[in-house]
């Protein structure tokens, strides 16, 4: 087969949800920095979000598969740690698809701007952490509702 | 002392210091007073292990002995472990590990904002990545030393006795020695002693929102960054995190 373009394996990484977030894909969050061609071999190279997150090594599991499955026959993952990653990268679809499932995406102002459910302004910490490393537990006090807020770093 | 020797010391140190923490605090999991907290301890405990991962890698790669960062992790013994003996310290009550927390938090905060300028490009990418981590770590653990601390009589007298009780145990973080003098003249690390006023500063401001009493003392207890004595808990914790690795050698899943 023909050596697919490096934009034809931006798609197809696109189709690989994050397994903790299904909603967005990896290249949405952010994580995949550089995919190049080096003779027969792709190279795709990813950064960790957070330095201990279990979801990383699926992540890697995933994007093999799906290449592999596009018929991808030599592929090298490269992890790579700096620059650090940081929710800036998060794509602007991907901010809208968290929304739309209910997490309130990362604010440089330090919190969730409203309520994911209801779009009201007045909220309140539940506590820093939620439940994967990225999140932060918040809660509406119009609608009541509790919600996650991606945390900006 | 030959400078990689040094290097490797001085990732030792950063390494085991993340690592036995983040044990420590895992050790909550499931027992933490209500679910909220139970979470945040896990996040916590997770954020210092991946960091261990980045430092004893690093550690490894120096070594060039083949090994990796787990054989580093699970197959030394007590006396060679380098971290500062703080963090061996049991978890005691809620209170004791948020005070706990929090002085390292202080301290590891300050350090890691020096390492980011470090002349060694891979520590100062792992201390890039490792301080956005800690910063928040440090909000958390500095929030809560307030709520508990200026909260009720019963709160604040036991995050007092906390601080009485591990006060003895920060002055080691900023005891310089030869490693320390190797790499501060390379610019790898900075002398830990040159960060002792930024720290006194820090947690100065936030004990006294917490309303609390620092401790007169300065007698400081070490060994454990050098390996030379740590506490009999060291063994204790090393049995726990061992076992597996040890009893079924090789095994994954």
């Amino acid at each position: 087969m023909a050596q697919p373009s490096t934009d034809q394996v931006w798609d197809w990484l696109d189709a690989v949800p994050d397994p903790e977030i299904p909603v967005i894909s990896v290249v949405d969050l952010g994580i995949v920095r550089d995919v190049a061609w080096a003779g027969d071999t792709l190279t795709v190279t990813v950064t960790p979000t957070y330095s201990g997150c279990p979801a990383t090594s699926v992540i890697a599991m995933d994007i093999e598969t799906a290449l592999r499955d596009h018929g991808v026959r030599q592929l090298e993952l490269k992890t790579q740690i700096a620059p650090a990653w940081t929710t800036d990268w998060l794509s602007t679809k991907g901010r809208k698809k968290l929304e739309e499932y209910g997490i309130a995406p990362p604010n440089p102002a330090g919190g969730p701007k409203h309520c994911p459910r209801c779009g009201s302004a007045s909220v309140e910490k539940v506590s820093q952490f939620g439940s994967t490393p990225c999140k932060a537990h918040w809660r509406c006090t119009d609608c009541l509702e509790p919600f996650d807020y991606f945390k900006c770093i | 002392m030959a400078d990689r020797d040094a290097f490797q010391q001085f990732l030792l140190r950063m390494g085991d210091n993340t690592l036995v923490l983040g044990h420590r605090v895992s050790e909550w999991c499931g027992h933490a007073p209500v679910l909220e907290e139970d979470i945040a301890l896990a996040n916590t405990a997770l954020d210092l292990i991946g960091q261990t991962q980045m430092w004893l890698g690093l550690a490894a790669e120096v070594q060039s002995e083949g090994k990796s960062a787990d054989d580093l992790a699970f197959l030394r013994d007590v006396w060679d472990f380098r971290n500062v003996l703080l963090v061996e310290m049991p978890n005691g009550d809620f209170g004791q590990t948020i005070m706990r927390q929090f002085l390292f938090d202080a301290w590891h905060s300050i350090m890691l904002t020096r390492l980011r300028s470090s002349s060694d490009a891979r520590v100062a990418a792992i201390a890039e990545k490792a301080s956005k981590e800690v910063t928040y770590h440090l909000e958390r653990s500095g929030d809560t030393v307030v709520g508990l601390g200026d909260g009720t009589e019963e709160s604040h007298q036991r995050m007092q006795a906390a601080l009485e009780y591990l006060w003895p145990y920060v002055g080691e973080m900023f005891a310089s020695d030869a490693v320390d003098a190797a790499m501060a003249s390379e610019g790898i690390a900075p002398d830990p002693a040159s960060m002792r006023a930024d720290y006194d500063d820090l947690i100065g401001r936030i004990l006294s929102a917490a309303t609390l009493t620092l401790p007169d003392a300065r007698f400081a207890r070490k060994g454990g960054r050098d390996g030379r004595m740590h506490t009999e808990h060291l063994g204790h914790l090393l049995t726990q995190m061992q076992w597996l690795p040890r009893a079924y050698p090789g095994a994954s899943w």
